[in-house]
């Protein structure tokens, strides 16, 4: 055991700290609550030493400890629904609800953060018993454990960023408009609102904002329900929506004009702020269940089928 | 989960008599705009619903 006592301690630090570089950027208002920060840094450790045990496992010719990763894998998954019922739980109690794809997506997200700590751990591991194969000093068994490990973080780190909906599309400022009781935006009705007061609250308060997505895969993400609900649900808890529950006008809803794909939405917060409202849905993250490449399936099939 | 009949007409608040008809959902007659607005109001922040303008004096209250 005391072989391998400094690789064990090398990459359960190393993983550990992986999961905790991914806290930092977590999702904005969620979980940097002190009560799940403990509960996801614990489960980081536990993964981080779950990596950290495979590498003196094999080198000790234990090959049944490697059923080990698969017992990780089934805790990640249950990480993965702990985070699901959870927010599922606080959906009703929400005004403007996340909406199950975005829900999915940041349970994903948790599930993993994990792995990455788990493959951290791993790597710095494998980096450090090389060291070792190869009868280098200590110190620089640790230097190369750290080394490897690092680059796994920075790559995880870097795949795992996604795309936000600066990326794919532009968002402007637009202009409110009633036609009749039609709350219509850039020529796109959104709703009926029959009572004046509301109808005038809107003119007053209301801010807009119309998507204009850059190619025709951004097209086919904003047309995602799931993803317009993400958009309408960060634009309400971040700026702070004026509405209660038995006020149903003010819900925001992003509607699709379908002549074009572009999208818009109205909104009435606290304090209406267009600029604030186009940067909180420019930094919208895209769902990874909304993203589609429709065009390029369907023109690699039809080449494929002339055989090009 | 949450039970409960969705996109429904609660009720119908109109000042033209003449335009609406109705044996399920109830129907208030109001005298003017002023007082039709009110009711919609009303009848809006008891049930939780979101009132529509049908125009031609008519506005409906549907649950969604």
């Amino acid at each position: 055991m005391n072989e391998y006592f400094i690789l064990i301690v090398t990459s359960l630090i190393m993983g550990t700290i992986g999961r905790l570089l991914m806290m930092k950027v977590d999702y904005r208002q969620y979980p940097t609550y002190p009560q799940s920060f403990l509960g996801h840094f614990t489960l980081g450790i536990i993964a981080a030493g779950l990596g950290a045990v495979a590498i003196p496992a094999i080198a000790e010719k234990e090959f049944v400890a490697i059923t080990f990763l698969a017992l990780a894998a089934q805790q990640f998954r249950d990480v993965r629904n702990m985070e699901r019922q959870s927010l599922d739980n606080i959906e009703v109690t929400e005004l403007v609800p996340r909406g199950t794809a975005y829900i999915e997506d940041i349970a994903k997200a948790f599930e993993a953060r994990n792995y990455l700590a788990l493959l951290t751990a791993l790597g710095t591991g494998i980096g450090y018993f090389t060291g070792q194969y190869l009868k280098f000093p200590i110190l620089v068994r640790i230097l190369m454990g750290v080394v490897l490990g690092s680059i796994i973080i920075v790559g995880l780190k870097q795949m795992l960023k996604g795309y936000s909906i600066e990326d794919i599309a532009d968002v402007r400022a637009a202009e409110i408009s009633f036609e009749g009781p039609l709350l219509t935006v850039a020529g796109v009705i959104i709703m009926n609102i029959g009572l004046k007061e509301s109808q005038k609250i809107y003119k007053e308060k209301g801010t807009a904002i119309e998507i204009i997505p850059r190619h025709e895969d951004a097209m086919s993400i904003l047309a995602n329900i799931g993803q317009r609900q993400a958009i309408q649900h960060n634009a309400s808890t971040q700026l702070g929506i004026r509405k209660d529950i038995d006020e149903p006008d003010f819900t925001p809803i992003a509607r699709r004009n379908p002549k074009n794909g572009n999208v818009v939405m109205a909104i009435v917060t606290m304090e209406p702020n267009v600029d604030c409202l186009v940067e909180v849905v420019k930094r919208t993250p895209v769902l990874e269940s909304s993203k589609r490449k429709a065009l390029d399936v369907a023109y690699t099939s039809k080449n494929e089928k002339l055989g090009r | 989960m949450d039970f409960g009949i969705t996109e429904f007409i609660i009720a119908v608040v109109t000042t033209n008599r003449d335009v609406v008809s109705s044996s399920i959902t109830p129907v208030f007659y109001a005298n003017d705009d002023e007082h039709k607005e009110r009711l919609a109001l009303l009848i809006a922040k008891t049930t939780r619903g979101m009132v529509h303008d049908l125009e031609s004096g008519i506005y409906v209250i549907v649950k969604h």
